[in-house]
């Protein structure tokens, strides 16, 4: 394997980022007390960043394995996010115990196997017509396309595509034969900087509200900077991947508008159903699908887009 | 010393399995007696509760069951007496030896709390609770300083629906809410309205409309 030198010096990176993060946070507790709700959750959140780059650290040094393991436990824990939100019925059950207990590690395991031509379709179209079969035998006729529509939304977005971000493993790249891995490097601190740099500007400059109804912490301020500053360090992270400088601005231009797009339609789900947090399993930041948003809505373009023109 | 791993190794289970969590809304653990009354669906209900309370609290609280339920087969058995010191009531009036009140009070009185169910048996309706049964209010006029703690528990009914085998790994919360006390001269079905309606107001709102 011949990664080596980029990842160490990515996660470097990252380190010398916390790090400097962690100071910051520091200083601000000890300017504003101990009792400042906003400072409180920024080193909540900082504290969890080092967790969540602790455990993406064992997971690369794991390499696919390690990768698909990681990934597999946080479509789990998304799925149990997504389904606890959901109106299904005891009619449902035997399709819920399929899609958590047969569905998810299929998936994993068909991206495990690296079988592009079933790991790409097996959600959509496979599962998306034998779960609803599974809860019609069961005979309740209640809300019946509304549980079926919320079952599948909750594979498509919790596993099927979670799951594209240990997908890009597979991808034969030439001139990145081993070296994948990269590219989820890139895909995740690209799409995880720009929703860090939209929260720093906008807590700097915000000061016009984007979508006041979905999402009121979003600004115009916060949206532009963060975007514009996260595909200027996607572009600076061409060296890692098989793009170009501008290509890599490019996709991570790209890759910020889906996550900022995912989060906005995350935002409505836990709107309608009346919760600030999809869970609370990551101190300051809330659940796994509030951390994941933006991966969600990111992976499959950056997956395709990628295969479609670098992959032989 | 095996009971307090299989005590262990059971919240561990429904952690695990439920990701459970208690939210302390209107009030905050406290050592001394209480009665947390809950809403029933599962047999796993006084588990969760019990999983959630701060570990010296779980030593001193116990669950009221049916003996009925849980003497039958030595593993329930083991359970319930050796495990959670269930408070075990006979809920049939024809072949009761003890009353029912009675033991809850002398519970109360060693310095133990309770988690009773006022509905009596598990709710499998669409109703959101059943009426209660009478217990909580003699309960509440033998022993009126004690403070009774309404107790919502969300969605263990999804995760294990009567008849079912297999758990669906759904989180579920525990919430407690303000305590209630019986008021002088209060009647019983006012009193009984009155809890019903605070442990009601527990529940979340999602999903309305539907």
């Amino acid at each position: 394997m011949s990664y080596g030198r980029e990842t160490i010096a990515l996660f470097g990176g990252v380190i010398g980022v916390l790090i400097l993060a962690s100071i910051v946070g520091f200083v601000l507790e000890r300017r504003a007390g101990a009792d400042d709700a906003t400072v409180a959750n920024l080193n909540a959140r900082i504290k969890a960043w080092w967790v969540m780059v602790a455990l993406i650290g064992v997971a690369f040094a794991c390499g696919k394995a390690g990768v698909i393991v990681l990934f597999a436990f946080a479509s789990f824990a998304a799925l149990r996010e997504f389904i606890t939100l959901t109106a299904t019925r005891h009619g449902d059950h035997i399709a819920l115990a399929a899609a958590f207990f047969v569905v998810l590690p299929l998936q994993y395991y068909l991206i495990w196997i690296e079988w592009y031509g079933l790991y790409s379709i097996f959600v959509p179209v496979y599962v998306f017509l034998l779960l609803p079969i599974v809860a019609a035998l069961r005979g309740d006729t209640t809300d019946f396309i509304g549980r079926v529509a919320e079952v599948q939304w909750g594979l498509m977005i919790s596993v099927f595509c979670v799951s594209h971000v240990p997908a890009l493993l597979t991808l034969p790249i030439p001139g990145l034969e081993g070296r994948q891995l990269l590219l989820i490097a890139f895909l995740i601190l690209v799409v995880q900087s720009s929703d860090v740099l939209q929260y720093v500007w906008g807590k700097l400059l915000g000061r016009h509200k984007i979508a006041p109804v979905l999402s009121p912490s979003k600004t115009v301020e916060g949206l532009i900077g963060g975007v514009a500053s996260a595909t200027l360090l996607g572009a600076a992270l061409w060296w890692i991947t098989p793009f170009s400088p501008w290509q890599a601005g490019l996709m991570a231009l790209l890759i910020n508008l889906m996550g900022f797009c995912g989060g906005l339609v995350m935002s409505a789900i836990k709107r309608d159903r009346g919760v600030k947090d999809w869970g609370h399993m990551i101190e300051g930041h809330g659940g796994m699908l509030d951390r994941l948003d933006s991966v969600i809505f990111a992976a499959p373009i950056f997956f395709h887009v990628t295969r479609y023109w670098w992959s032989v | 010393m095996i009971d307090t791993a299989v005590a262990a190794a059971v919240t561990a289970f429904a952690r695990l399995v439920t990701g459970a969590r208690g939210n302390w809304l209107g009030c905050l653990p406290d050592p001394r007696p209480r009665v947390y009354f809950a809403n029933h669906s599962s047999h796993g209900d006084f588990v969760l509760v019990w999983t959630v309370l701060p570990p010296a609290l779980r030593r001193t609280t116990r669950p009221v069951a049916g003996a009925d339920y849980w003497l039958r087969g030595s593993l329930r058995r083991f359970i319930v007496e050796r495990v959670f010191h269930a408070v075990l009531i006979e809920r049939d009036p024809e072949k009761r030896r003890l009353d029912p009140i009675r033991q809850m009070v002398d519970a109360l009185d060693e310095r133990a709390s309770l988690i009773l169910f006022p509905e009596g048996t598990r709710n499998t309706t669409t109703a959101p609770l059943l009426p209660f049964k009478s217990g909580l209010y003699h309960l509440a006029k033998a022993r009126p300083g004690i403070e009774l703690v309404p107790v919502w528990i969300e969605n263990l009914n999804r995760v294990m629906p009567k008849g079912e085998f297999i758990p669906i790994p759904l989180l579920c919360t525990v919430t407690f809410g303000a305590p209630l006390l019986l008021a002088a001269n209060e009647e019983r079905a006012v009193f009984s309205e009155r809890c019903r309606a605070a442990l009601l107001a527990l529940a979340p709102r999602r999903g309305e409309g539907r």
